[in-house]
């Protein structure tokens, strides 16, 4: 921290000058990718004396992490950097910022919908060549098409979430001498003996709305596939299709079977939901959600990630193919410079992603990333099947539609699939219901 | 000298204009508009709000907390304002009593959340109905368990266990039970042995028919199986129970000296009926008039003390008059006291009434999702509309048109009564 003008120049240039052998001898024998699969194959030009702002909703142990990667862009390139952490309400803070004539160099945005609202405003910069490169070589196609728009990349999906785990106790699995199941058929059947064992299954925290639609978004992407699942999520089919139906049907084998559920989960919150599968003194046995639940499991249990708690993933429903709903944050370009590129080649890199990734709590799609980086067994899994998953990855339907529809607390599909719950035999009505909604939402 | 008063009249205008009149006006005009303000719709919000259903839930819900919370409330703060006139440490109970006051809504909020919680471990609501409950009638011996399916017993309707074929004398019976709680099973593991026929009696086992870990043969009694003592049996022939036995220590049980004929097997459902867990008081039926019990317990004190002050400015000479001329204490309350109280009254009810109208913390932080819709106010559907991911403002804004309305009445009447007691 001393020398910041002179060091950081000095190592990046060793580090290009490593990067030009390594591409060298990388085409020599296995072509293109080996390049990119070096820990330090990433090329960066020399930005001393400038300055990049990075904003983000990260705070506390997030923000810690993320400012480790920082440092080591600031070491390899020069430049100093600046993090503001933006709260929870981003959407709002680029908005005035945008409006001040100073946003931040790079951005990284939570939704989805909200990459495509600032674009579609202008306000975001096409990722450069360099970066795109990046993006190309180290994430499934699917990672490209979901940070563009109208065919134009503009993000880098720095860290990603997987909510297609199913989260059980390891002790109530071995009392009822069952396995992890890997198809629906099999996870209804484990889920039955488990209750013939006296244990009741199924936890679901139905008093929050987003945990019914991720399980519903689960069960709709093995049911009907990714095509489906995409004109669904634009609502270019509508919510009376089969395929919901047919979701929503298989959805109800569970959640309609006397026993299998937890009583009362209309009204158990998400944590609560988590707490009573983990507490000393369990009321159920499983628990689906996304990978935060480990951190839910750690901080308010006394269960153990990765002995007393594992996860499995999510079943597939005849035979679909390893498929994963998440989400992600989105690493953007608020102005066009020169340092705002390229952190976000760095962020594409899967040397950014290693320096997180050994820090727990992250989750990422860089599929040249290698496993061995992450600290333990739980979240190598969730970003293996992160990974595997491919271009069979799509993002939480209900984080695109209309606030409306997907996001009000009491209102949309929130309130729609809690009635579901309450009663699962309505299927048609459900749909109907649904169709109604979304047709006002989506005006 | 007008300019001298304008001038010294001048901020407070400014305030009330920049504070009142600027926001009401603002919010007709912008009640006018569509989401995003910038085209203009006529009346068309205030038909939209009338047609959407969660309004006419909301408007419902005012009606009852219109009519039931300040009723509640006035009533029972009257009564402790005239008993904590006659107790010793009135003061101290007054305080005691006006302390939720103290309280803000949100805090209040989250202290009837707690009381309402649905575990009878945690929720103070349901700890006391699940104790009397208990009480008056105690908890079945397996809650919970059922019979393998498919299998040789059904569970019925009424949920009573029944077995599908028909047993004889000298016949024994199977009752192989799934999903016993393991809080339920009896402390020493007694493993379950066939229960061996004997002439001119029908016997059986009912056991746990799961072994721990898994493995083993459904409907037969596997090494490692439990006996489940205290399980009521009946015998039943042609529909009327003509026998009844209770399981002993190794699951089994016997009806000896039954005439030769075919009887069918039925465990009645009281072996089997989950524990009283009490009421889902934060759920769709009941959520409002739990959350007015809420209401009820903060504003309790601020009535009594208003009660209490109009209590002791009444003259003394009217009440012992009434005494004297042999009124009961009743005759007195309800011919001297209220009367004489009712200005009091009036305004403690009136001002509630304004308070209940614009309610909206307590249902916002009370009601949970799933049940919010049922628990709508109009406070709180406004907002849910201009903020809570409605993002329609214009709508919003007719709904606080439409409130301010409501409200309307009643402030004019305080007002007037105001003015009046200058006079």
């Amino acid at each position: 921290m001393r020398h910041p003008m002179r060091h950081p120049r000095k190592v990046t240039a060793a580090l290009a000058g490593l990067t030009l052998a390594l591409t060298a001898c990388g085409s020599g024998d296995t072509g293109g990718t080996a390049a990119t699969a070096a820990p330090s194959g990433v090329r960066l030009p020399n930005l001393a004396g400038q300055s990049v702002e990075v904003a983000a909703v990260w705070s506390g142990a997030e923000q810690a992490s993320f400012t480790e990667v920082l440092r080591a862009f600031e070491a390899r390139t020069g430049a100093t950097t600046r993090y503001t952490s933006t709260g929870d309400d981003i959407a709002t803070v680029l908005g005035t910022r945008v409006k001040g004539g100073a946003p931040p160099d790079v951005a990284i945005l939570p939704q989805p919908g909200l990459l495509n609202q600032l674009a579609g405003q202008g306000n975001l910069k096409p990722v450069g060549s360099d970066a795109a490169t990046g993006v190309a070589a180290n994430f499934a196609p699917i990672w490209q098409t979901l940070g563009s728009v109208d065919g134009k990349l503009y993000g880098v999906w720095f860290k990603a979430a997987n909510k297609s785990t199913v989260w059980y106790r390891t002790t109530a699995f071995a009392q009822a001498g069952v396995t992890e199941p890997a198809s629906w058929d099999a996870f209804v059947q484990t889920a039955q003996t488990i209750a013939d064992s006296g244990t009741t299954p199924v936890s679901v925290g139905g008093a929050d709305g987003w945990t019914l639609t991720d399980w519903f978004e689960n069960v709709y992407l093995r049911t009907a596939g990714a095509d489906s699942y995409d004109k669904l999520a634009r609502h270019q089919i509508p919510w009376t299709d089969q395929s919901v139906k047919t979701a929503l049907s298989t959805l109800a084998a569970v959640w309609g079977k006397k026993g299998l559920l937890v009583p009362g989960a209309s009204q158990t919150d998400f944590p609560t939901s988590v707490t009573q599968v983990f507490s000393a003194n369990p009321k159920g046995a499983i628990v689906y959600e996304g990978d935060f639940v480990a951190g839910v499991i750690s901080s308010d249990t006394p269960a153990k990630v990765g002995t007393d708690a594992k996860f499995f993933n999510f079943p597939s429903v005849d035979a679909s193919p390893p498929s994963v709903v998440g989400g992600g944050d989105v690493a953007v370009a608020m102005r066009d410079t020169a340092g705002a590129q390229a952190l976000l080649t760095f962020l594409a890199s899967p040397e950014a992603a290693a320096i997180w990734a050994k820090r727990g709590g992250f989750t990422s799609a860089n599929k040249n990333l290698p496993l061995s980086t992450y600290p333990d067994d739980t979240s190598r899994k969730i970003a293996q099947a992160l990974v595997n998953a491919g271009d069979a990855f799509r993002f939480d339907m209900s984080d695109l539609a209309p606030a409306a529809f997907g996001g009000t607390p009491g209102k949309g599909e929130w309130k729609l699939l809690q009635d579901f719950l309450t009663n699962p035999a309505d299927v048609n009505g459900t749909a109907q219901k649904l169709e109604a909604a979304a047709a006002a939402a989506f005006r | 000298m007008p300019w001298l008063a304008l001038a010294f009249l001048s901020p407070g205008l400014v305030m009330l204009a920049a504070l009142v009149v600027y926001p009401i006006g603002y919010t007709t005009w912008r009640s006018l508009r569509d989401a995003s303000g910038r085209s203009y719709l006529g009346l068309h919000n205030y038909v939209t709000m009338f047609r959407s259903d969660s309004t006419r839930t909301a408007i419902g819900n005012n009606v009852i907390w219109l009519l039931v919370a300040p009723t509640v409330v006035t009533a029972l703060g009257t009564v402790f304002a005239v008993v904590t006139e006659r107790v010793r440490w009135a003061t101290a109970f007054k305080l005691v009593l006006f302390m939720p006051m103290a309280i803000s809504f949100l805090a209040a909020g989250i202290i009837f959340s707690l009381v309402y919680a649905d575990n009878p471990d945690r929720g103070l609501a349901n700890a006391t109905v699940v104790a009397v409950h208990d009480v008056v009638s105690p908890a079945a011996a397996y809650p919970g368990a059922r019979p393998r399916d498919p299998g040789p017993f059904t569970q019925q309707a009424d949920g009573s266990l029944r077995s599908s074929r028909g047993y004889q004398p000298g016949e024994s019976a199977l009752v192989g039970l799934v999903g016993v709680r393991p809080t339920s099973l009896p402390a020493g593991r007694v493993p379950a042995v066939p229960t061996a026929a004997t002439p001119g009696t029908v016997g059986g086992t009912v056991w746990f028919d799961f072994v721990p870990g898994g493995g083993g043969v459904p409907g037969a009694i596997d090494p490692g199986e439990r006996a489940l003592p205290g399980v009521v049996v009946q015998a039943v022939r042609d529909g009327t129970v003509v026998a009844t036995a209770r399981t002993g220590d190794r699951g089994e049980f016997r009806f000896g000296g039954l005439p030769p004929a075919t009887y069918t097997l039925r465990l009645p459902a009281s072996n089997f009926t989950e524990p009283f867990a009490g009421f889902v008081w934060l759920g769709p039926t009941l959520v409002t008039w739990s959350i007015i019990g809420g209401y009820v317990w903060m504003w309790t004190g601020f009535a009594m003390v208003l009660i209490a002050a109009g209590l002791a400015a009444i003259p003394r000479e009217a009440l012992e008059a009434a005494r004297v001329d042999g009124g009961t204490e009743w005759q007195v309350f309800r011919r001297v006291t209220v009367p004489l109280l009712s200005p009091v009254l009036v305004v403690v009810l009136v001002t509630l009434m304004i308070n209940v109208l614009k309610v909206f913390d307590l249902v916002f932080i009370l009601a949970p999702q799933s049940s919010q819709d049922d628990a709508n106010v109009l406070a709180l559907e406004m907002w849910r509309v201009s903020f809570g991911g409605g993002q329609d403002q214009g709508l919003g804004s007719a709904l606080g048109v439409f409130l301010f309305l409501l409200v309307l009445p009643a402030m004019i009447f305080n007002v007037r009564r105001f003015h009046r007691g200058q006079r």
